[in-house]
């Protein structure tokens, strides 16, 4: 354990704020929950935050800007919230890990591009289905040119917040580009399934790739190497079905069961993206503490 | 004699619930000629979109031969009086989609959402209704809910601003009793219209049509040949000739429905519409009626047979959408036996 620590800020301490303050807490290497701010005095995030004595405030993003010790918000609100935060939080200079999918910074994937964007004022972690999905489909890119990458995540209904439920347009449609931009497929789409069979199901993704050239191999192991090191940040992510091969097609499932801890375990898409959020924001504090010297 | 009886709307899915049995290959010389004589019938509204909504074209649904936009613009074109409809699935299809459905000449839109999650249709109703369109909002799968909770979900499209909401059987599940409780339970609980989407799996797909009627639907669907997903839907000219004895009216023209089907639609079919063992097993499971393809192709590729594949869907609680996990039953299927 390093003595030092960076101070950081969550913006919005509903379902996802508050798994991210409460994993930060616990494990995280490099940074220090120093405050979470919300707008809502019976958020239950901020009474956590209380137990856990960490600083909060139902009035809104005033407090994190101005405590001048914090250097890494963040953003687990909504699109429309984030950008106006991104303006605050760049002109406070203040780095920016953006949970919405309001892309105002580079798309960014643990696993995949994560090295190239340290630096990023404001850092975007695309949607739980393009979290989920992208890294096979880049691993599978490593091997071979993809023509098309094509992904299905089917969610519990319980673990689609209104956010979800009220965009599902963007979530498909930011998907789809991350898959492009990200995943380095030439044409990506997405498709989002909600099922609200009880007990409620874990989230399951399935990945379809046509490939240029049918390398079995290595895609198999390209595929299995990357599952291994998602596992190192979401520990309940899984190769369901390993790819299976029929002409170009490549069709490859995963699973994801939460770690189950403000969140239930069903809510593996909520918790990708909050594992997500503390893998990137340890690299950048731990690149920060680096300049620090 | 001038027909006095109750009129009821049909809309017609022979090219759209229709496409999952050509497995989307619709050509657009299909299209126009499908499009044309059921104009010429009086068919009030022709649906066209790939089965799955705008967008299904995929590796999930199946790829369609023809873009939705090449075919809504052959209907547009081929349909002098009847309206043009689309169909859209939150989750699959955009507001992106249903922008350009509408610049190649749709009219209506269909907005469907599983029974329980009307609340992801909300911007697609809203921009729907903006744009001047008619539009209906369908309850998929709605055997799998009781009326109650079917009510309120209808509501919220009522909400939106939809002009109808449907009762989609897409599993072909219901039998008579259950689809009275539930079109009495909307039609009581909101002020538009209320649909019926049938299907065929357990042979009802007339049956449970004039159910509804009888408790006050009053638009429903239909397709020639019964040309649809699983056992397929119900079937147009029978449809007509038995809304007419039972004293509705349609306005379709019972000779010429009855020619397309026999002249236009029948030569086109690659298989025979009928309930097999495995469109049974779908309505007797509750399974969504589009897998039966896909699950005859992943039976094939896995050697596992289709029933237990379906069969193991139903215990699953599938929704409509969940194509993929036909791949995965199957591919685990095939692990355990070996």
């Amino acid at each position: 354990m390093p003595a030092k620590k960076i101070n950081v800020g969550i913006i919005g301490p509903g379902n996802i704020g508050t798994d991210l303050m409460i994993k930060i807490f616990k494990y995280s290497k490099f940074m220090n929950p120093k405050i979470i701010v919300g707008i809502y005095a019976s958020s239950d995030g901020l009474r956590i935050a209380d137990k856990l004595g960490i600083g909060n405030s139902s009035t809104g993003i005033g407090a994190l800007l101005k405590d001048k010790s914090i250097k890494i918000a963040f953003d687990a609100t909504t699109a429309s919230a984030h950008f106006k935060n991104a303006a605050l939080l760049k002109e406070a200079g203040i780095r920016a890990i953006d949970l919405t999918p309001a892309a105002v910074g580079p798309y960014v994937c643990p696993v995949v591009d994560i090295a190239a964007h340290l630096d990023a004022p404001n850092i975007n972690l695309m949607t739980c289905g393009a979290q989920a999905t992208v890294p096979i489909v880049w691993a599978i890119g490593t091997v071979t040119k993809i023509k098309y990458a094509e992904i299905v995540a089917t969610i519990a209904s319980k673990s689609a917040g209104p956010g979800t439920r009220q965009n599902i347009d963007e979530f498909t449609q930011t998907t789809a580009r991350a898959l492009e931009i990200v995943g380095k497929a030439e044409k990506g789409k997405a498709i989002i399934i909600l099922n609200p069979a009880e007990p409620p199901i874990l989230m399951r993704n399935t990945i379809y790739t046509a490939v240029a050239e049918q390398k079995k191999e290595e895609i198999i192991d390209a595929v299995n190497k990357t599952v291994e090191k998602v596992k190192e940040y979401v520990p309940g992510y899984r190769l369901r079905v390993p790819p299976i091969f029929d002409d170009d097609k490549v069709t490859t499932m995963i699973e994801v069961e939460g770690a189950g801890e403000y969140l239930p375990k069903y809510s593996g898409n909520l918790d990708i993206e909050t594992s997500a959020a503390l893998a990137v924001g340890d690299l950048v504090a731990q690149k920060l503490l680096e300049k620090e010297g | 004699m001038t027909p006095t009886g109750k009129f009821i709307r049909i809309v017609d899915n022979t090219m759209r619930d229709g496409s999952h049995a050509v497995k989307h290959q619709f050509t657009i010389e299909d299209v126009t000629a499908i499009a044309s004589a059921l104009d010429d019938a009086g068919v009030p509204a022709i649906e066209i979109s790939h089965g799955d909504g705008l967008a299904g074209h995929s590796f999930q649904y199946g790829f369609a031969r023809e873009t939705d936009e090449a075919k809504i613009t052959a209907v547009k074109k081929a349909a002098k009086k009847a309206k043009v409809s689309v169909l859209l699935l939150p989750g699959i299809g955009t507001r992106q989609n249903l922008q350009k459905a509408v610049e190649c000449g749709a009219q209506i839109v269909r907005i469907a959402t599983h029974c329980t999650e009307a609340d992801i249709s909300e911007q697609h109703i809203k921009m729907s209704k903006e744009m001047g369109l008619e539009v209906f909002a369908l309850l998929m799968m709605s055997h799998m809910e009781e009326p109650p909770k079917l009510l309120e979900q209808a509501k919220l499209f009522e909400s939106y601003g939809a002009d109808a909401v449907y009762l989609m059987d897409s599993a072909g599940a219901l039998i008579p009793d259950m689809v009275h409780a539930r079109v009495s339970t909307l039609k009581n609980g909101l002020k538009i219209e209320v649909g019926f989407h049938a299907h065929n799996n357990l042979g009802l797909g007339i049956g449970n049509t004039l159910a509804a009627v009888d408790e006050g639907a009053t638009i429903v669907d239909a397709c020639v040949c019964g040309l649809g997903g699983g056992a397929g839907n119900a079937q147009e000219e029978v449809l007509v000739a038995a809304l007419d004895r039972a004293g509705y009216q349609t306005g379709i023209d019972l000779y010429k429905i009855m020619n397309v089907a026999e002249e236009i639609v029948t030569p086109r079919m690659p298989r025979p519409q009928i309930i097999d063992k495995a469109a049974l097993a779908l309505g007797y499971s509750g399974v969504y009626s589009s897998f039966l393809l896909h699950t005859y192709r992943a039976a094939e590729r896995f050697k596992v047979p289709p029933l237990d594949i379906l069969l193991e869907l139903g215990r699953l609680r599938t929704v409509g959408g969940q194509e993929d996990l036909i791949v995965d039953v199957a591919y685990k299927l095939a692990n355990k036996k070996s």
